[in-house]
């Protein structure tokens, strides 16, 4: 297994670092739900995703050592590959579904109408 | 299957499920006459293996063989097998259509058609052409690439048997309870659990998952090959066209079907567990369910094009006498198409109601995904070009493919335009245009490769006489069995219709049912030539450079022995054997033992157990079920325990299968 050298396993140094990285990341979504942050849903669910994809970065980086040397650079490109087509497939269904919705459920707007104008009228009363 | 009687009372008993006798179609004269004959045809066969003495070797050389060369043949095996059942539900389905006209009800009540087209649609894609493709790459590839075997050779045997396990499952639904009746992607809420009860749409479900692992892993098994072990000096551009194609198929084998194993397992805890995933209500959402399967669906139709674009390109280079035209562009146009088959799928629902600016963009990303495809027909063109073109059986496969497939590719680009596509949708046009590339493409280019391969994998010739008679009859019976079905879209037939009120139509489905006959015939010499080819091999042998081929698979004896190339062969260049050829190249004569892996059992174990957990989860039976899983989960460890893996070929044996030469 004379390839076997060729993978690095990672200083101490960069395995800390992520460790470290990872650890942050994590807490900041634990706060932001139990530390009942001024926010709104949406926006806290936005920021619990955007940090879960820093996190799986991370995780790629520093543990599971994907660099642009490892396999002669094959492990990166299989690895963007894989992210174009999650985001395509993720954006693309979000994009595609949502303007189905649009179009095909008037009923779900006309609540979403009567949801507004009653928050409204709370916010008048 | 009680079509008059409605399905059998839905009970449950903690030792057999939900099964009851009630479940066995008894009652339906046309399944148990197939049983019947499927049971004589058994038994027979059962016999002659017994009398022959065959079960030895047959579980000996095959079942447990890790040879990727004997696992390429079971594949294609598999398929063709397959091919008959799905054939003879396409038979039916036309022979229903070609009476229900005007009235008359036909003779296969509703409940049964709709079983038949889903099995259909089922089989012949993920029982049919699936095995095909892994088939051909399976055998083929490692030799192109001058291997010994695939990366994980113990994997190969177990991808193998899961996906028997699969179609054994959809085959005892036949006579075990019944089929889903539900199209074969079964959109929900129709495959739900209120409108899809009994056991039908878990047979689907389960058949399909445990097929979906040994694709996923033979996806996998694959690439890893491409890429670890070429033969040394082998750079990617030097890797035949064939093998190209082959790792552009298996990455999407690898990125698109998890979508389809996660998509099933939604709808699989919508059917077991009361989830909401795809249902009407409780924030559920059927529409998700079909973009899901279609972000699958149409990677998965170029998983099923892209090898056969391969298989063309090796065998129009071969009978020109010439290079690919254009090999470059032929790489990265199967490269292209790789990444845009993932950005296409909405074309198979325009008419779901995403609105003009969803529909045009994935209108123009289904008409530039036709570019490159035209790119690789016209190399093909320029390939024959000033080439000494042998018009041969291989070739007369690839021109009968670049005729057929050209003008499904264009009813497609027609199809890709949406305000056309209202028109057609789910219509009969659509029917025709998907046939039209996957008997036209996949199917066509399948059977160019096992003509053009089969002296490679067994050492003599296809009898060209009856090789001929099929592609007639293949080629004929396309056309006159789909080009009717092209017409009757056009009028606004839909597809899967029981039958039909407008007895205008019904010339054109009884023209469609005579292709079908035509095409029967095709098939039927399609085997008669297997057949008669292997009483007469003895005057069909032909040595290991049959065709004058110019790529690596060729310079090895054929049949190839179990390690293919007696030593490592070092590649300058493309065309690895043409160049061979030139230089006048011979293996050294100094032989050296060769390190193999040993066949194992624990493939065939794993999906049998695989086989009795889906048939089990399927009817309920919990505790069969649970026994299985953990029985496989204990096979899975044991193995790992497993150290007489491998053993090494002597080089005395080595010279003396050597010294037979390429058995010309």
């Amino acid at each position: 297994m004379a390839e076997h050298t060729e993978h690095s396993h990672g200083t101490m140094a960069s395995l800390m670092i992520g460790f470290a990285l990872a650890a942050i990341l994590t807490i900041i979504p634990f706060y932001l739900v139990m530390g009942e942050v001024d926010m709104t849903a949406n926006a806290k669910i936005g920021w619990i995703m955007g940090l879960g994809a820093v996190q799986i970065i991370v995780h790629l980086v520093f543990f599971l050592h994907v660099n642009k040397n490892v396999e002669e650079g094959w492990t990166l490109t299989a690895t963007i590959f894989s992210v174009v087509i999650l985001g395509i497939v993720l954006a693309g269904s979000m994009w595609v579904m949502h303007n189905m919705n649009e179009n095909m459920m008037p009923a779900h707007e006309m609540e979403q109408q009567i949801e507004q104008m009653r928050s409204l009228q709370s916010q008048e009363g | 299957m009680a079509s008059e009687h409605g399905q059998p009372a839905d009970t449950f008993s903690p030792i057999f499920g939900r099964f009851t006798l009630d479940w066995i179609p008894i009652h339906e004269p046309i399944l148990i006459g197939t049983f019947a004959g499927v049971a004589l045809g058994g038994l027979l066969f059962l016999a002659l293996m017994t009398y022959f003495k065959l079960w030895g070797p047959l579980w000996s050389k095959w079942v447990v063989s890790i040879d990727h060369k004997k696992i390429g043949i079971m594949y294609m095996v598999l398929g063709f097998i397959m091919m008959v059942r799905g054939f003879a539900d396409a038979l039916m389905m036309r022979a229903q259509q070609a009476v229900a006209a005007g009235g008359s009800e036909g003779w296969l009540p509703p409940h049964h058609y709709d079983q038949v087209f889903t099995a259909h649609g089922v089989i012949m894609i993920f029982f049919v052409a699936m095995p095909f493709v892994t088939g051909v790459m399976n055998y083929v590839m490692p030799l192109q690439i001058g291997a010994r075997d695939v990366a994980f050779p113990f994997l190969n045997n177990f991808s193998f048997w899961m996906t028997v396990s699969g179609a054994l499952l959809i085959n005892v639904s036949l006579f075990v309870g019944e089929f889903a009746r539900v199209g074969w992607l079964a959109f929900p809420p129709l495959s739900g659990s209120s409108y899809s009860t009994g056991p039908g749409m878990d047979y689907y479900l389960w058949a399909l998952q445990i097929a979906g692992v040994g694709t996923t892993l033979s996806g996998i098994n694959l690439i890893a090959t491409i890429f670890k072990m070429r033969a040394p000096g082998m750079k990617l551009f030097d890797m035949p066209i064939f093998t190209w194609t082959a790792l552009v198929t298996n990455v999407l084998i690898v990125a698109a079907f998890p979508v389809l194993t996660a998509t099933l397992a939604m709808l699989t805890l919508d059917r077991y567990m009361d989830f909401r995933f795809f249902t009407n209500d409780f924030g559920g959402n059927a529409m998700m369910y079909v973009n899901l399967i279609w972000i699958w669906g149409h990677p998965e139709v170029y998983i099923l094009i892209i090898p056969c674009f391969g298989i063309i390109s090796e065998i129009v280079s071969t009978f020109s006498g010439k290079p690919i035209f254009g090999y470059r562009t032929m790489v990265w146009a199967t490269a292209c198409i790789m990444v845009l088959s993932f950005v296409v799928w909405l074309h198979h629902f325009f008419t779901m109601g995403s609105g003009a600016s969803v529909n045009t963009f994935f209108g123009i990303t289904t008409m530039i995904i036709a570019v490159p495809t035209g790119v690789k027909i016209f190399n093909w063109l320029f390939t024959m070009y000033k080439g000494r073109v042998r018009l041969e059986l291989p070739m007369l496969w690839v021109i009968g493919f670049l005729v057929t497939f050209t003008i499904g590719g264009m009813t497609g680009v027609m199809l890709a335009i949406p305000p056309v596509d209202f028109q057609l949708h789910n219509t009969l046009f659509l029917i025709a245009h998907f046939h039209n590339v996957i008997i036209g493409g996949v199917v066509f280019a399948i059977i160019a490769g096992v003509v053009y391969w089969w002296p490679k994998a067994f050492g003599f010739k296809l009898d060209e006489k009856w090789g001929r008679q099929a592609f007639w009859g293949w080629f004929i019976g396309f056309y006159v069995a789909f080009m009717p079905l092209y017409a009757l879209g056009l009028m606004g037939v839909t597809r899967r219709m029981n039958m039909y009120p407008d007895a205008g139509w019904q010339p054109y489905f009884i023209v469609a049912a005579i292709g079908a006959l035509i095409i029967l015939y095709g098939i039927a010499c399609t085997f008669i030539c297997f057949f008669v080819s292997i009483l007469n091999r003895k005057e069909l042998a032909c040595g290991g450079d049959p065709w004058d081929a110019r790529t690596l698979e060729w310079a090895t004896q054929s049949p190839p022995a179990p390690y293919n190339f007696p030593q490592e062969i070092h590649v300058v260049g493309r065309e690895a054997f043409w160049q061979m050829k030139k230089e006048k190249y011979a293996f050294s004569t100094e032989y050296t033992s060769i390190h193999m892996p040993k066949s194992t059992a624990t493939g065939v174990v794993l999906s049998a157990l695989a086989f009795i957990f889906g048939f089990a989860m399927v009817w309920y039976i919990w505790w069969l079920a649970i026994v299985m899983l953990v029985a496989m989960i204990g096979v899975g460890i044991a193995h790992t325990f497993n150290y007489n893996r491998d053993y090494y070929i002597p080089a005395d044996e080595v010279r003396q299968s050597e010294a037979k030469g390429t058995l010309a």
